[in-house]
């Protein structure tokens, strides 16, 4: 079962910016006990561009496509065998990346 | 009622979830386990009139549920295929934690609670796949539309096959948090029926009450060296034993050193003290549910309410704020250090308590009573009244009413 893995930052209220050595060395364990299957942090979403093309034109408009206070700061995927594992993992990670953790199974 | 009638809902209590449970083992889908056992209990009403009571009515009923559930499967046969990958995660071994019974309805119990469902979640979930109770008798319960209620448990289901959360008991390490859990959702179901809510409900829902204590009993069965769970049952036996003296004819709530002790429920109180004795005898340091129950054992241990061992009580309150400090435990902390030290002390550590209680209606009541031991009439009359406006159980409010207008 594969899970994607978001990682929830808080533009109000960020978490701190030196988890890198730490999430890098839980990363390497994610992928040592066979979890891990895609990792990447994100640029800010002030880097996004939305593009519409269901009409005539493709619309492009600058920005992410919902502006909010929480916004998408990373993603991983992980295989796992259930849910429990997963909630597991993901407890760790929001401890390492100092951030709320979203898990949703893939369909 | 009718023998047959009779028989099949002793059945229906006793084995329900003994069937559902088998049977999602066996399917590996929630959704197939309680169609296919509801199916199998209503051929059993249209078969036994005629057949008989079958020797061994729970095997009767999970082999007629097996096979309604093989019938609907090749009724979708093209929806096998994806019905197999969606499968439940199970293992087939036995529990790992010390003294678990290895037994279907307690991995039905643990999916049902699990932490990844909101907590209304699970404990309509719960009542409708581990009690048995229908859709309406849960919406009723609860006050809510069964249309949104049927929602809810639907969207439960969907989750726990989409997202994989396994069925299957937790692992030793995680039992402890996850038992409570299940505790938590049991305790509120039975205090929703205590304390039940609600202009025109009933002041105690005894259907309520009743099914949490006979679900926590059958977890006491399925955990026996729990003990937690031996004082969260204590707890609710010791209160529920005082149940009908805790309302009067009048439909008011009467306070505790009012209640007739000669109408609490001597066998219940028996059985709730016997709890609280094997667990004080295992010297385990306990917790929560069990200091709750041992404080509920010291008061139906007095033949008068003035017997009241309040030290004793003083000191399991202070041993419960060590494991819960919450600003409710130290309220009550207070209600019992009033009986020792007095109105005045009491006062001043509730009224330290403000910011946090300020929306709670035992908050004021507790005020109202000490303002009015201490003869400030007017501030106990201006307590009362916000005791009254926040209170939402019938008899709770007809109580303060009438204490509020007693006042000189």
């Amino acid at each position: 079962m594969q899970y994607l893995v978001s990682v929830i930052d808080d533009k109000s209220n960020p978490g701190s910016t030196d988890r890198r050595p730490a999430i890098s060395k839980f990363n390497e364990r994610l992928i040592a006990e066979g979890y891990w299957v895609f990792a990447g942090g994100l640029a800010d979403t002030d880097a996004a561009t939305v593009i519409d093309n269901r009409g005539e034109q493709p619309v492009f408009s600058d920005g992410p496509f919902v502006e909010s206070k929480e916004y998408l700061a990373g993603v991983w995927v992980w295989e796992a065998p259930d849910l429990d594992v997963a909630l597991k993992l993901a407890a760790e990670a929001s401890k390492v990346c100092d951030r709320k953790i979203e898990v949703r199974p893939f369909q | 009622m009718s023998d047959v009638e009779e028989a099949i809902t002793r059945v229906h209590h006793d084995e329900w979830a003994r069937v559902v449970a088998t049977l999602t083992r066996r399917f590996g889908d929630l959704d197939i386990a309680e169609e296919a056992a509801a199916e199998a209990f209503a051929a059993a009403v249209e078969r036994w009139p005629a057949d008989g009571i079958p020797p061994n009515p729970g095997a009767w009923l999970t082999t007629t549920g097996h096979r309604k559930a093989i019938d609907r499967i090749r009724r979708e046969n093209k929806r096998d295929d994806k019905h197999r990958q969606a499968q439940m995660v199970y293992d087939d071994d036995p529990p790992e934690p010390v003294g678990a019974i290895d037994d279907d309805r307690l991995r039905l119990i643990f999916t049902c609670c699990h932490p990844a469902l909101a907590m209304q979640t699970r404990v309509a979930l719960t009542l409708h796949m581990v009690g048995g109770l229908t859709v309406p008798e849960i919406a009723r319960a609860f006050l809510v539309r069964e249309t949104a209620l049927e929602r809810r448990i639907t969207r439960a289901k969907a989750k726990i096959k989409a997202a994989r959360i396994p069925y299957r008991v937790p692992s030793e390490q995680d039992l402890p948090a996850r038992v409570s859990g299940v505790l938590a959702v049991l305790y509120l179901v039975f205090n929703e029926g205590y304390l039940a809510t609600g202009p025109d409900t009933h002041p105690v829902r005894h259907d309520l009450t009743a099914e949490a204590i006979r679900l926590t009993r059958l977890i006491r069965s399925l955990l026996p060296e729990d003990g937690e769970v031996a004082g969260l049952l204590a707890l609710m036996l010791l209160t529920e034993a005082r149940r009908t003296a805790r309302v009067s004819a009048g439909g008011e709530l009467v306070a505790l050193d009012e209640q007739d002790r000669g109408a609490w429920d001597a066998a219940l109180i028996a059985e709730g003290h016997r709890l609280v004795r094997e667990r004080l005898a295992t010297r385990v340091a306990p917790g929560r549910y069990q200091v709750l129950a041992a404080i509920s054992a010291v008061h139906t241990s007095a033949r008068d309410a003035r017997d009241t061992d309040w030290s004793q009580i003083l000191a399991l309150y202070d041993q419960l704020a060590r494991l819960d400090p919450s600003p409710i435990v130290a309220l009550n902390r207070a209600i019992a250090a009033a009986e020792l030290d007095g109105p005045e002390v009491a006062l001043a550590a509730i009224d330290r308590l403000e910011g946090k209680l300020a929306g709670y209606h035992v908050y004021h009541a507790t005020r109202a009573d000490l303002l009015r031991r201490l003869g400030r009439s007017q501030q106990s009359r201006a307590a009362y009244d916000k005791a009254i406006e926040l209170a939402g159980n019938t008899a709770e409010t007809a109580y303060l009413t009438r204490r509020r207008d007693q006042l000189g």
